[in-house]
């Protein structure tokens, strides 16, 4: 393989502390070694910006409702091709693009792992093919758990050890990566057309409260050891007034340890907290209620979380939030499209125009950034758009433009067909902070790594690490916002496995991708198989020998795998 | 000694059936036994036993008879007819594995083919009307589980889905439908008095081609509005007494076929009832889900979506871009304007299914049929390349009508010498590579 | 008594017509299942026929020769089907209001006796429209 000597950038990286020193990076057999031979390929980075491949910890991107959002909007396709280049495949849709330009676009912002969000474990082999068929960047996928029958019946006799039997079975079987939480308890209740809107609402038939969901979840978590944190879509997303089942929520970590190998330190994260901080009582007083979230979330080491930064565009919203979903088509009318899933889950589809000219929308935008630039901790705040649900995941140069300019925000605001309105609602127009490009990459590399247990070889440039490294055209000098969104849309290079897969923007190699999930060994459990036995017999559609996604699936997997017996 | 394979999945509807056991010779070579299939999937496993297999690629002669070639010659005949071709009818895809469909997508892309699915004769207007309006729906165990108000709508899974009224909608009971039929309330709406309709609590029987005032009817019975005397030959008093009982039950489900998507209206019919079920779930909670005919052919729609963002009739012909509009990139109307100068059909069987001023066109073009055996299609194409049976000599993804993806199995091997779908388009992927670097 | 009879036609799924296309399209199974019109007995005895009659079933597509027979799929008067297959799509109009869809349900076909002629093959009766069958 070949060897590369990155020299004269500014390297950030949070994980090692270095803050935009010049740092020469050598690279060879796909990984960051302390210094290259004399025929290593130089690669000239001065005055450029050096950072590990950046990791996306919150999108949906392959899978089911995925799918349904791109074949059921063909109007999504319009003008947002791309031309085709030379080793490329066709590229196509804007909101919810197509697998090979999901790829691709991740790999020109320097992007080199993506967290699909939201599997179905019925669903699991379609997300893997989906997976399978996405070039370039290394992913993984969260089955959903948050709605489980199983899990509500163990948890609900207190069966934590049961249940992480299950779970463990449940992770081989779908390759997932952890435990992802949708509305807890609200999902499977939508299934009669019903929902759970505080943490105290018990789930119908099942007897089960989303606070005691939420606690077995974090207690089976932490008893597996898994890299990643329980990962959370709290209840009563997106209506006015929800901050108090947001903190509700979040106070649920509280007393929790992390127990784990991979260094990670927090038990919860808490996903796209923008569409969970919201005042008021209706959308007449809607407001932000970013800073009492965010004073709690500083305070509270035992939490990680993500932005959900509205992106201010025409998009394509999609959750395993059933009940939402036809709440919000209630409310704008668009195509509403559903799937609730046997013994799991569900999720619902809504196209959604997040329009300038729509004060909701301008307080929506506003709250994303202040979660950012509340946080106190750049390593436990992650940048997100929760895509496609705030906007496209392709305008996250555009979100650290507005993170890193003043200018740019007030740019924005003043372009706000209620500009008035909005500044009235939120304090963003008050807030003088700048993140600096160290802060970005410790919320865009450093920081998600740790959280999903991944910063041993991932998030970092030290010796011994992956060689994910993206170079892009600026630096902390760089000031012009115009000039900020551009370079971070456009890698100069972008290492993948050590191997250069964009240079200038353009894909010139396709990359060897990788799926990650998790194996954990647990102790024999004869009831819990005895349990999965009898539910596929009696209540799911599929034979359980059907159920199983096969290795096949999973393109040079990289398998975690731990040892749960002890 | 004989062994048994068991958790077949069925390839032959979109009911997708998995719990076949299948009894094969120790030599691996013949199907003994069929258990658990329906009368059509017990006639696909057993229909390997019939001699008279095509295992050798055929080309037509002037004289209209057919040749044997080797696959070699098969494959180049194949790949230069597509690349001289300038767009290329590339239509089939229901009856083979989701990993194949990827491959012939590759395909596409080098030539500029126009890949379009059987759902372009069937479900094609339901997914039309999916675009306009969206669709609320579930899983089939959903509807085994929760389900108490079951319609079926201008469809007869007892000829088309035989084994769906027993495994999902009609007969099983669920974790909340424990006392199975007796605890749900079945309706079949049709201009027919079928098997469905017999076994049907109330059968309505609407006048051909009047689905969309009876769905219309419905829709404003539930709303509370007023309805004329009589509806599609309906009267209005069975509309809203239909509509009272729906709406008194805890999960209702619409299936729905080719009586809709097939008669005037097209998307229409479909629109409406969809439109139906989302305000039905203002009273009660109510899905609707399509009877989606072949085996994969949801499986196609699935990976178009995911590499081009189109369930069918994906035109790739630009070679930088994929476009998609019914009526101009779908196959029936591609052939009739006569706008592909060469046909490659793949696990499927136009010449039985498309309107025959659709074949007359097609007949007169370069043509290259992939498929196990001799049909309709086959007779009147320049090549036919025999393959393997997927779900029966080889294995792969397929998609079942509610989009749950089930893995089919190879249970015995195809006759000596027959290569996959996969093997097949794979090599002409090379040779396609080949010959475009040479030009 | 007439000599022909117009009707509505529709073309449809059996599991005949199933189970004959997966014992093969050149088998007598699918012959069987697919070159018949199902029609309503008072339809049959108003064109003076008797089961099992040959027909011929002419639209503004075309025309083809098939059996007429009654079913368990009962019709009304006026209504009548063929299995979908090559004969029925003979006589279904590859117009498709710009959805891809054709004709396949709802369009009036004439239907006259012809105990003397023959029913093609299920390969010959698309050889023919093709002008690809040897005479």
């Amino acid at each position: 393989m070949s060897e590369f000597l990155i020299k004269n950038g500014y390297v950030y990286d949070p994980s090692q502390g270095i803050n935009g020193e010049r740092h020469d990076i050598a690279v060879k057999d796909g990984k960051i070694v302390e210094s290259a031979s004399s025929g290593a390929t130089v690669i000239d980075a001065k005055d450029k910006a050096v950072m590990a491949g950046a990791l996306e910890i919150h999108a949906h991107i392959a899978g089911p409702k995925v799918n349904v959002g791109r074949w059921y909007r063909p109007e999504d396709k319009l003008f947002h091709s791309y031309k085709r280049g030379e080793s490329t495949r066709i590229e196509g849709g804007f909101s919810i693009p197509t697998v090979f330009k999901t790829g691709y676009e991740y790999a020109r912002m320097g992007y080199t792992f993506a967290m699909e969000a939201a599997m179905p474990p019925l669903y699991a082999r379609h997300v893997h093919e989906e997976i399978h068929d996405t070039p370039i960047i290394d992913e993984a996928a969260l089955p959903v758990i948050g709605n489980n029958w199983f899990m509500m019946e163990y948890i609900k006799n207190n069966e934590i050890e049961n249940n992480a039997a299950y779970v463990a079975w449940l992770l081989r079987q779908t390759k997932g990566y952890g435990i992802k939480i949708v509305n807890p308890g609200g999902t499977e209740a939508w299934a009669w057309g019903l929902n759970c809107l505080t943490i105290h609402d018990p789930v119908p038939y099942f007897d089960i409260t989303p606070a005691e969901i939420i606690t077995g979840l974090i207690q089976t978590n932490e008893f597996l050891g898994l890299p990643h944190s329980v990962h959370i879509h709290q209840n009563s997303l997106g209506l006015p007034g929800n901050y108090t089942v947001t903190l509700d929520t979040l106070k649920l970590a509280e007393g929790h340890t992390a127990k784990n190998r991979f260094g990670r330190k927090q038990v919860m994260h808490s996903t796209h907290l923008q569409f969970h901080s919201y005042g008021g009582d209706n959308w007449g007083n809607f407001e932000s209620k970013a800073r009492e979230v965010m004073d709690y979330v500083n305070r509270q080491e035992n939490i990680t979380i993500d932005t959900g930064n509205v992106t201010l565009d025409e998009t394509t919203t999609m959750t395993a939030d059933g009940p939402f979903e036809h709440h919000l088509h209630g409310l704008n009318h668009l195509k509403w499209a559903n799937v609730d899933v046997e013994l799991e889950t569900a999720a619902g589809v809504v196209p959604y125009i997040y329009s300038p000219n729509i004060k909701v929308c301008g307080i929506q935008w506003a709250i994303g950034l202040e979660l950012a630039l509340f946080s106190k901790d750049p390593m436990r705040t992650f940048i997100t758009t929760d895509h496609p649900n705030a906007g496209p995941f392709t305008r996250y140069p555009r979100i650290v433009t507005w993170l890193m300019s003043k200018k740019a925000r007030d740019d924005q605001i003043k372009a706000f067909k209620y500009s008035d309105k909005v500044v009235d609602a939120t304090e963003v127009a008050s807030i003088d902070r700048e993140l600096t490009l160290y802060e970005i990459a410790a919320m865009t590399r450093a920081g998600p790594a740790a959280a999903l247990g991944l910063s041993q070889n991932y998030g970092g440039l030290a010796p011994g690490m992956n060689a994910d490294i993206a170079i892009y055209n600026f630096n902390d000098e760089t000031t012009d916002p115009a000039a900020i969104e551009k370079a971070y849309g456009n890698v100069a290079f972008l290492f993948k496995d050590g191997k250069i897969c964009v240079r200038d923007g353009v894909i010139v190699d396709p990359g060897m991708k990788h799926t990650f999930w998790v194996d954990v060994k647990v102790k024999e459990n004869k009831q819990v198989m005895h349990d999965v036995r009898e539910k596929f017999l009696k209540y799911y559609s599929v034979n359980e020998g059907n159920y199983l996604v096969p290795e096949s699936y999973a393109p040079h997997q990289h398998v975690i795998a731990l040892d749960a017996t002890q | 000694m004989p062994k048994v394979v068991t958790d077949v999945t069925c390839p032959f509807c979109g009911t997708l059936c998995d719990d076949l056991e299948i009894t094969v010779s120790d030599d691996n070579k013949k199907i003994l036994s069929v258990k658990n299939a329906c009368a059509i999937g017990a006639e696909k496993f057993n229909h390997t036993k019939e001699p008279g297999r095509v295992t050798h690629p055929r080309m037509r002669q002037p004289d209209g008879t057919f040749k044997e070639i080797s696959y070699d010659e098969a494959i180049d005949f194949t790949a230069r007819m597509l690349v001289k071709s300038r767009k290329t009818l590339m239509y089939g895809w229901a009856s083979t594995s989701c990993q194949a469909m990827s491959i012939g997508h590759e395909i596409a892309e080098k030539v500029g083919g126009i890949v379009d699915n059987c759902a372009t004769v069937c479900h094609g207007s339901s997914l039309i009307a999916i675009q306009d309006v969206g669709i609320p729906s579930c899983t089939l165990g959903e509807i085994k589980n929760r389900a108490d108000r079951v319609i079926f709508w201008g469809c007869n899974p007892a000829h088309a889905h035989p084994r769906h009224m027993s495994r999902y909608s009609i007969f099983p009971r669920g974790f909340f439908t424990v006392k199975g039929h007796k605890g749900r309330k079945i309706y079949c709406v049709d201009c027919r008095h079928t098997d469905t309709a017999r076994v049907a609590d109330t059968f309505i029987q609407v006048q051909q081609g009047y689905d969309y005032e009876l769905l219309n009817a419905f829709r404003t019975a539930a709303r509370g509005g007023p309805l004329p005397d009589e509806i599609g030959g309906v009267p209005k008093e069975k509309v809203y007494e239909v509509v009272e009982e729906l709406k008194t039950g805890r999960f209702g489900v619409i299936f729905f076929g080719m009586g809709l998507t097939h008669t005037l209206g097209r998307n229409h019919n479909i629109d409406i009832a969809i439109s139906f079920t989302r305000d039905m779930n203002e009273f009660t909670k109510f899905n609707i889900i399509a009877m989606r005919g072949h085996w994969n052919v949801t499986g196609s729609g699935q990976v178009l979506s995911w590499q081009y963002g189109f369930p069918y009739a994906v035109d790739l012909s630009r070679l930088d871009k994929a476009r998609y509009q019914t009526g101009e990139t779908t196959s029936v109307d591609l052939l009739t304007r006569n706008e592909v100068e060469a046909c490659f059909y793949i696990a499927t069987d136009p010449g039985a299914h498309f309107p025959i001023a659709a074949m007359i066109s097609s007949s007169k073009k370069p043509t290259v049929t992939i498929d196990p055996h001799i049909n309709c299609t086959t007779e009147i194409s320049d090549v036919h390349i025999p393959v393997a049976m997927v779900g029966v000599e080889t294995g792969g993804c397929a998609y079942r009508m509610d989009n749950v993806p089930i893995e089919t199995r190879k249970v015995v091997d195809p006759p000596e010498g027959l290569l996959t779908d996969e093997e097949v388009l794979t090599r002409i992927l090379n040779r396609v590579n080949q010959l475009m670097e040479e030009a | 008594m007439v000599e022909k009879i117009t009707l509505n036609l529709i073309t449809c799924r059996s599991i005949q017509q199933g189970v004959g296309m997966e014992a093969g399209k050149t088998s007598k199974k699918y012959f069987d299942a697919c070159s018949i019109i199902e029609m309503h007995e008072d339809d049959m005895k108003n064109l003076g026929i008797l089961k099992n009659t040959n027909v011929r079933v002419t639209s503004a597509t075309g025309s083809v020769v098939v059996k007429a027979v009654t079913t368990r799929q009962e019709l009304v008067p006026g209504l009548a089907h063929i299995p979908m297959g090559p004969w029925a799509n003979r006589i279904v109009s590859a117009y498709t209001y710009s959805t891809g869809e054709p004709c396949f349900k709802g369009f009036p076909v004439e239907v006259e006796p012809a105990p003397s002629e023959q029913i093609l093959s299920a390969v010959d009766v698309v050889k023919d429209a093709c002008g690809l069958l040897k005479k």
